[in-house]
C-alpha cells in the first residue's frame, strides 16, 4: 500500500485529519500567512489522501477539499474525477460527500461530467429515497443539456412517485431540466400539470416551477388558468398562494377576462390573511395587474397604509414600494399618504429614503415640478452627501426626461441648476454641465437667464475651490462666452473668467475659460468699434426667429422682474443705449490691459490646448491695443474705425462666432439614404491599414466636416467648436488633404453630388451652408409636434424647445434571438393545446431536436421509448381524470350553470391535451381549441 | 427563484455558501466579499432588504437577518416574495436551533455538512420545496442515521481489515 507511487501510506489513512481537525486547525491559525500556509499544507495532504484506494480516506479528503473550495475559494477542479468515483460507493455517507462536492464544484465544462450520467441514473432509481434525493439535488445544480436529455425518462418516472418526498424534489429539479433541454417539456409536462391537483405537500414546488416558467413566457400557461384558480380558492398554504398570485399577475395582462374572476378571491385573501407576506403579495398583484378594479385598489391602498404606519421598517419599506406601483394609475393613493412619504425622506433607513424619493419623483408633473423641487432642494441640504446626490440626480433626470417635457418655465429651471451647483455635496457636475449647454442650444428664449446664472457662478471665487463643480463652471464659462450678447456687463464676465483663482481649474476647463474670454473680447471690440453693425446684428438675430411670438403677459413679465435684457427683443431695444454707455474707450482699454497682464504668464503653459488659446487671445488683444492707442495718439476721430485692421478681423471673427449651433439629431447620420452600389457590410479590415497610413489628416478633416455632430457634453463639443476658427485658417490645408484622401480612397466616400441632390425631406446631417434654413425647418418641426401635445389650458406658452428625434426614438432595437424560453413555451403550447396553432415553434424545436439527435444516435432510441411510455400512460390518466372531473362539482362558488360549464370545459380541455392523436377528431366536433395564435381561455372565465 | 443562500459572520468569513446557478468560485468569493461590505455598513434597526443594483444585477435583491454574530442571507429575483424569504431565514434558523439546541457560530462552523443537508431539504434548484420544520427535521434525522450506520459499518470493516490485512 505504502509503495504505490506517492499514494497514501497506511499511517496516513489511520491518522488522517478529519474535517473537524481541519476546521479547528484553520481556526487556530491567525488569518493571513499562517492560515494560508496551513491551508496549503492541508491541501498537500488532501492531494495524497484522495488517491487512496480506501474509500473512507478518499471521502474524508474530498470532504475537506469541498469545505476549502466552498468557503475559502480553493480550486478543486482537479479532483472532479475522484468525486465521480466516490458517487458509486455503496456507503451513503460517501455518496453524500461525493454529490455535495459535485454540486458545489462542477462546472458545465468539467470534462468528467459525462461519467456521472450512469451513476445518476442508478441513484435516481434507487430504493433509498435519500439516495434519490442526493442525485436530484446534484442534478438540479449541475444539469447540462446532456444530462437533461439522458435522464429525462428517469425524472419522468419520479414525477409519479408515490413518495411526496421524492416527487417534490423531482418537480423542483424539472425546472433546470426544462431550461437545459426544452424537449423534455413534451415528455414531462403532463405529469407536472397533474401534480397541480395532487397532494398539498408537493404543491409548493409545482406552483414554484410554473411561476418560473410563466415569468419567462406567460402566454403558454393561459389554458391552465382554471387549475390555478382552483388552487387560489382552495389552498391555505401561503407559499403556494404567493406563487399562484404571481402567476395570475402575469396571466392577467394577457387575458383581461381573467381579472373579473380572480379579483374577488384575491381580495378575500387580503382581508382574511394574517401573513404579511401573503397580504403584500395580494396588494402587489392588485395594484400592478388589476388596477381597474376600484374596490380592490381601495382595499389594497388601505393595506398599504397599514404597512406604512407599521413600526416594522421592512413593512414600511414594502408599503412604499407598493405605493410606487399604485402611483401611475391612482395618484390619489399617493396624495392620501403624502405626509408619510415626505417624512420618509428624512428616515434613517436608506432603503426607505430612496423609495420615498422615487415616489415623490413619480408624482412630478408640469404643474407641481416647481414646488416639489423646492422641497427636495431643502431635503438635499439636510441629507448626508450620498442621499443628497441621489436626490439631485433624480431631480435632474426627471426634469430632463423627454427633452425637458415637464419644464414650462425654463428661466426657473436654469436658476435651479445654478442653485444645485452651489449645494456643497453636489457631485453631479457632469449632468448639470450637460443640461446647461443642452438647454442653451435647444431653448433660445432662456439664453439671457442662462447667461445671468452663468455669470453668478463665474464671479463667485469660492466655487473654484470645489473640484466637483469644475464641470459646471466650464458650462457656465461656455454659456457666458457663447451668449455674451445677452450679458449686462461683459467686462464683469471677462474679469470673472480671468480671475487669479482660475489656476485651480484643470487645464481642459481653463482652456474653455480662455476661449470664452476670447469670445467676450471679440464681442466687446465689435460693439466698441462697430456699434452700428452690432445693433444690426442683434436685430438680425431677432428677425432670424420667425416664431418668436410673445403673448402680452410674457412680454411684461421680464420687464417687471427688472432684467432689461431678459429677452432678445428688449436686448435689441436697449442695446444701443446700453452699448453706448458701456463700451467706452477706457473700459475697452482696461479690458485689454487686464487680458495682457493676466494671461502673459500662461503663454508658456505646457498644456498645448491652453497655450494655443492663450496665444490666440493675446494676439487679438495686442493687435487691438496697438491700434486703439495709436489712434488715440493721433487724436483721430472714431469715424474711420471701420477701416482699422482690427475692425476687419473682428468682423470676420464675429461672423464666424455668431453662427448658431443647434442640437443635432442622434439619428441624423442614419437618415442619410444609402446610395446605390454602396456596400456597407463589406469587411473593412483594409481600412485599418489606410488609417494607420494617414491618421492625422483624417481626424482633421473629420472635425471640419462634422463639426458639432454630437451635442453631448464635455469638452468635445466645446473644443470642436473652438476648432472652428482655427480650422478656418487651416481650412485650405485640410480641404486639400481631404480631397487628396478622397482621391486615394474614393471607395469609402459617399458620392458627393449624388448625395446632396437626393436629399429627402430631412435636414442633411450638418451642412454649414444650409444652417439657417435648417434652423427654420427645425423650428417649424417642433412647432408642429408641440401643437399636438400642448394643452390649451396652459397659462404661459412654453418656449420652443428644439427637438430633433421625434420621441427620441432609439435607432436600433435588439431583437432577442430565439432562446430556450421560446422553445420551452413552444413545447408547452403544443402539449397543452395539442394543435398546430404553434406549428411554427413545433418546427423549430423539431429542427433543434434533429440537430441534437444527429449528434448522438442513441438519443433517438430513448426518445422513441419515451413516446411509447407517454402514450401508454395517457389513456390511464385520462380515465382517472374523468372521475376526478366529476368529483369536483363544486369548486366554483358561482351558479350551477357556470359550474357545469367549467367541468365540461375542463374535461374537453384535458382530453384535448391528453392525447394529441385524437386532436383532429376533436377539432371536428368541438372546434374550440383551434384559434390560431391565441390560446383559448375556457368559458368559465367569461 | 432563489439564487443563493449565504451565511457570513460579522467579520466577513463565509460559513455557508450555496449558489443555485452555476457561479465560478472566484466570482462567488467576490460576491460574498461585496455583499459583506454592504452588510457590515448597515446600521442597526433598518429594513432588511438590499436592492440588487450593481451588486447582484437588476431584478435581484437580497434579504438578510443578523443572528448574534451571523448574517443569514438569501439572494433572489422577483419571482419570490420578500417577506416570504424573510420567513424562510426564520425557518432555517429554527431548524438549526432544533438540531443543535442553543445554536452558536461554533456549531455552524463544525457542522458544515449538516448545514447543507438542512438547506437541501428546504430548497432544491432554487425552489422552495419544504417549509415545514418538522418534516425537514424528520428527513435530516433519517439522513444522519444513514450516515452514522454506514460510517460505523465502515469503521468496523476497516478495523477488521487492519487486523487481518
Amino acid at each position: 500500500m505504502s509503495g504505490g507511487g506517492g499514494g497514501p501510506s497506511l499511517m496516513d489513512s489511520l491518522f488522517q485529519r478529519t474535517l473537524d481537525d481541519l476546521i479547528k486547525g484553520i481556526r487556530i491559525h491567525t488569518p493571513g500567512a499562517a492560515q494560508s500556509s496551513f491551508i496549503s499544507k492541508s491541501l498537500d495532504e488532501i492531494r495524497r489522501e484522495i488517491k487512496s484506494t480506501d474509500l473512507q480516506t478518499k471521502s474524508t479528503a474530498l470532504q475537506k477539499l469541498t469545505y476549502l473550495h466552498s468557503l475559502h475559494g480553493i480550486d478543486m477542479s482537479w479532483a472532479a474525477f475522484h468525486a465521480v468515483e466516490l458517487t458509486s460507493s455503496p456507503s451513503f455517507i460517501h455518496k453524500k460527500t461525493a454529490y455535495l462536492a459535485a454540486s458545489l464544484s462542477f462546472r458545465p465544462q468539467t470534462d468528467v461530467l459525462l461519467l456521472l450520467t450512469n451513476q445518476l441514473r442508478k441513484d435516481l432509481s434507487s430504493a433509498n429515497q435519500h439516495e434519490v434525493s442526493l442525485a436530484l439535488e446534484c442534478l438540479s445544480v449541475i444539469c447540462t443539456p446532456h444530462f437533461a436529455r439522458d435522464l429525462t425518462p428517469d425524472i419522468f418516472t419520479l414525477l409519479a412517485s408515490t413518495k411526496n418526498f421524492i416527487r417534490k424534489k423531482s418537480i423542483a429539479c424539472l425546472l433546470m431540466v426544462f431550461t437545459q433541454y426544452p424537449d423534455a417539456v413534451r415528455v414531462c409536462f403532463k405529469r407536472l400539470v397533474e401534480n397541480l391537483e395532487a397532494s398539498t405537500e408537493t404543491l409548493a414546488a409545482t406552483v414554484g416551477v410554473f411561476c418560473e416558467l410563466a415569468c419567462k413566457e406567460p402566454r403558454s400557461y393561459l389554458p391552465l388558468a382554471p387549475e390555478f384558480y382552483r388552487i387560489l380558492v382552495d389552498s391555505r398554504n401561503n407559499w403556494v398562494l404567493i406563487k399562484v398570485l404571481k402567476i395570475f399577475a402575469k396571466l392577467a395582462k394577457l387575458e383581461p377576462r381573467l381579472a373579473k374572476k380572480v379579483v374577488e378571491p384575491i381580495c378575500d385573501h387580503m382581508k382574511r390573511s394574517e401573513a404579511k407576506s401573503l397580504v403584500f403579495e395580494c396588494v402587489r398583484t392588485i395594484v400592478s395587474s388589476f388596477y381597474e378594479y376600484e374596490f380592490a385598489v381601495k382595499l389594497a391602498v388601505a393595506k398599504i397604509r397599514e404597512f406604512l404606519l407599521d413600526t416594522d421598517l421592512n413593512l414600511k419599506y414594502l408599503g412604499l414600494q407598493g405605493l410606487l406601483l399604485v402611483a401611475p394609475n391612482h395618484s390619489w393613493a399617493v396624495l392620501e399618504n403624502k405626509e408619510v412619504v415626505i417624512k420618509s425622506l428624512s428616515d434613517v433607513d436608506r432603503n426607505i429614503k430612496l423609495e420615498a424619493l422615487r415616489l415623490v419623483m413619480s408624482m412630478v408633473s408640469d404643474d407641481n415640478v416647481v414646488e416639489i423641487c423646492r422641497v427636495l432642494i431643502g431635503y438635499s441640504l439636510k441629507s448626508d452627501p450620498e442621499f443628497c446626490n441621489e436626490i439631485l440626480m433624480s431631480m435632474l433626470s426627471t426634469c430632463s426626461r423627454n427633452v425637458y417635457e415637464i419644464i414650462v418655465d425654463f428661466d426657473w429651471y436654469v436658476s435651479l441648476l445654478g442653485e444645485m451647483a452651489r449645494i456643497p455635496h453636489c457631485q453631479n457636475g457632469e449632468e448639470i454641465e450637460y443640461q446647461l449647454i443642452d438647454i442653451g442650444m435647444r431653448v433660445k428664449d432662456v439664453r439671457p437667464e442662462l447667461v445671468r446664472v452663468g455669470r453668478d457662478l463665474l464671479i463667485d471665487p469660492a466655487l473654484l475651490g470645489n473640484p466637483f463643480i469644475h464641470r459646471i463652471l466650464s458650462a457656465a464659462a461656455w454659456v457666458s462666452g457663447e451668449y455674451v450678447r445677452f450679458s449686462r456687463n461683459p467686462f464683469e464676465i471677462m474679469e470673472a473668467l480671468l480671475q487669479p483663482r482660475t489656476n485651480l481649474l484643470p487645464p481642459s476647463i481653463r482652456a474653455v475659460y480662455i476661449h470664452s474670454a476670447y469670445k467676450v473680447l471679440s464681442f466687446c471690440l465689435h460693439s466698441f468699434l462697430l456699434p452700428n453693425r452690432t445693433a444690426n446684428f442683434l436685430s438680425e438675430f431677432v428677425d432670424m426667429e420667425p416664431d418668436f411670438t410673445y403673448s402680452e403677459s410674457e412680454r411684461e413679465l421680464p420687464e417687471t422682474s427688472g432684467l432689461s435684457e431678459t429677452n432678445a427683443d428688449n436686448a435689441k431695444n436697449s442695446s444701443s443705449s446700453l452699448k453706448k454707455d458701456t463700451f467706452t474707450r477706457e473700459s475697452v482699454v482696461n479690458v485689454l490691459t487686464l487680458i495682457l497682464t493676466s494671461l502673459s504668464p500662461l503663454a508658456g503653459s505646457h498644456d498645448v490646448e491652453l497655450q494655443e488659446r492663450v496665444r490666440n487671445l493675446l494676439g487679438l488683444a495686442q493687435l487691438a491695443q496697438q491700434e486703439i492707442s495709436y489712434h488715440d495718439d493721433h487724436k483721430e476721430k472714431m469715424v474711420d474705425r471701420d477701416d482699422l485692421k482690427t475692425s476687419i478681423i473682428i468682423r470676420l471673427i464675429n461672423d464666424a462666432l455668431s453662427e448658431d449651433f443647434g442640437p443635432v439629431s442622434l439619428s441624423a447620420q442614419e437618415r442619410v439614404p444609402v446610395p446605390d452600389g454602396l456596400v456597407l457590410e463589406e469587411n473593412l479590415s483594409k481600412l485599418d491599414i489606410i488609417c494607420a497610413d494617414v491618421q492625422l489628416p483624417i481626424s482633421k478633416s473629420f472635425s471640419l466636416v462634422v463639426r458639432p455632430s454630437f451635442l453631448q457634453t464635455d469638452g468635445d463639443s466645446v473644443s470642436s467648436r473652438q476648432n472652428e476658427e482655427e480650422s478656418e485658417t487651416s481650412a485650405a490645408e485640410s480641404t486639400s488633404l481631404l480631397s487628396e484622401h478622397r482621391k486615394r480612397h474614393g471607395l469609402f466616400y459617399l458620392p458627393s453630388d449624388n448625395n446632396q441632390n437626393t436629399s429627402t425631406g430631412f435636414p442633411p446631417a450638418n451642412d454649414p451652408n444650409k444652417k439657417d434654413n435648417d434652423v427654420e425647418d427645425l423650428v417649424k418641426l417642433t412647432e408642429e409636434s408641440l401643437a399636438l401635445k400642448r394643452k390649451s389650458n396652459l397659462a404661459r406658452p412654453r418656449p420652443v424647445v428644439v427637438k430633433l428625434d421625434e420621441g427620441e426614438r432609439h435607432p436600433i432595437t435588439v431583437k432577442k434571438t430565439q432562446s430556450n424560453d421560446d422553445l420551452i413555451s413552444g413545447a408547452v403550447r403544443d402539449v397543452l393545446l395539442g394543435n398546430e396553432a404553434s406549428s411554427q415553434s413545433n418546427q423549430s424545436s423539431g429542427r433543434r431536436r434533429g440537430k441534437t439527435l444527429s449528434k448522438v444516435d442513441q438519443g433517438s432510441e430513448s426518445k422513441d421509448n419515451m413516446e411509447n411510455f407517454e402514450i401508454g400512460n395517457s389513456s390511464k390518466r385520462r380515465s382517472k381524470h374523468r372521475i376526478h372531473g366529476k368529483d369536483k362539482k363544486h369548486p366554483s362558488p358561482g351558479n350551477n350553470v357556470e359550474g357545469r360549464d367549467e367541468n365540461g370545459e375542463i374535461n374537453k380541455k384535458k382530453s384535448g391535451s391528453r392525447h394529441g392523436r385524437h386532436k383532429a377528431r376533436q377539432r371536428a366536433d368541438g372546434g374550440i381549441n383551434v384559434v390560431v395564435q391565441k390560446p383559448v381561455i375556457p368559458d368559465f372565465l367569461l | 427563484m432563489i439564487k443563493a443562500m449565504l451565511v457570513i459572520n460579522n467579520q466577513g468569513k463565509s460559513r455557508l455558501a450555496k449558489f443555485y446557478n452555476y457561479t465560478p468560485v472566484e466570482q462567488q468569493q467576490q460576491l460574498i466579499r461585496s455583499i459583506y461590505s454592504v452588510l457590515c455598513l448597515q446600521p442597526e434597526n433598518v429594513s432588511n432588504f438590499i436592492e440588487g443594483g450593481l451588486l447582484l444585477g437588476p431584478d435581484s435583491r437580497l434579504v438578510y437577518k443578523l443572528f448574534a454574530t451571523l448574517y443569514f442571507v438569501f439572494v433572489f429575483d422577483n419571482s419570490e416574495n420578500e417577506l416570504a424569504m424573510f420567513d424562510l431565514i426564520q425557518v432555517y434558523v429554527e431548524i438549526l436551533e432544533k438540531c443543535f439546541s442553543n445554536v452558536c457560530e461554533l456549531d455552524i462552523v463544525l457542522n458544515y455538512g449538516k448545514m447543507h443537508t438542512i438547506l437541501d431539504e428546504m430548497i432544491v434548484g432554487g425552489q422552495v420545496v419544504e417549509t415545514n420544520s418538522d418534516i425537514v427535521m424528520k428527513a435530516v434525522e433519517e439522513i444522519s442515521k444513514l450516515e452514522t450506520t454506514t460510517a460505523a459499518a465502515k469503521l468496523l470493516s476497516k478495523s477488521t481489515s487492519l487486523l487481518w490485512g
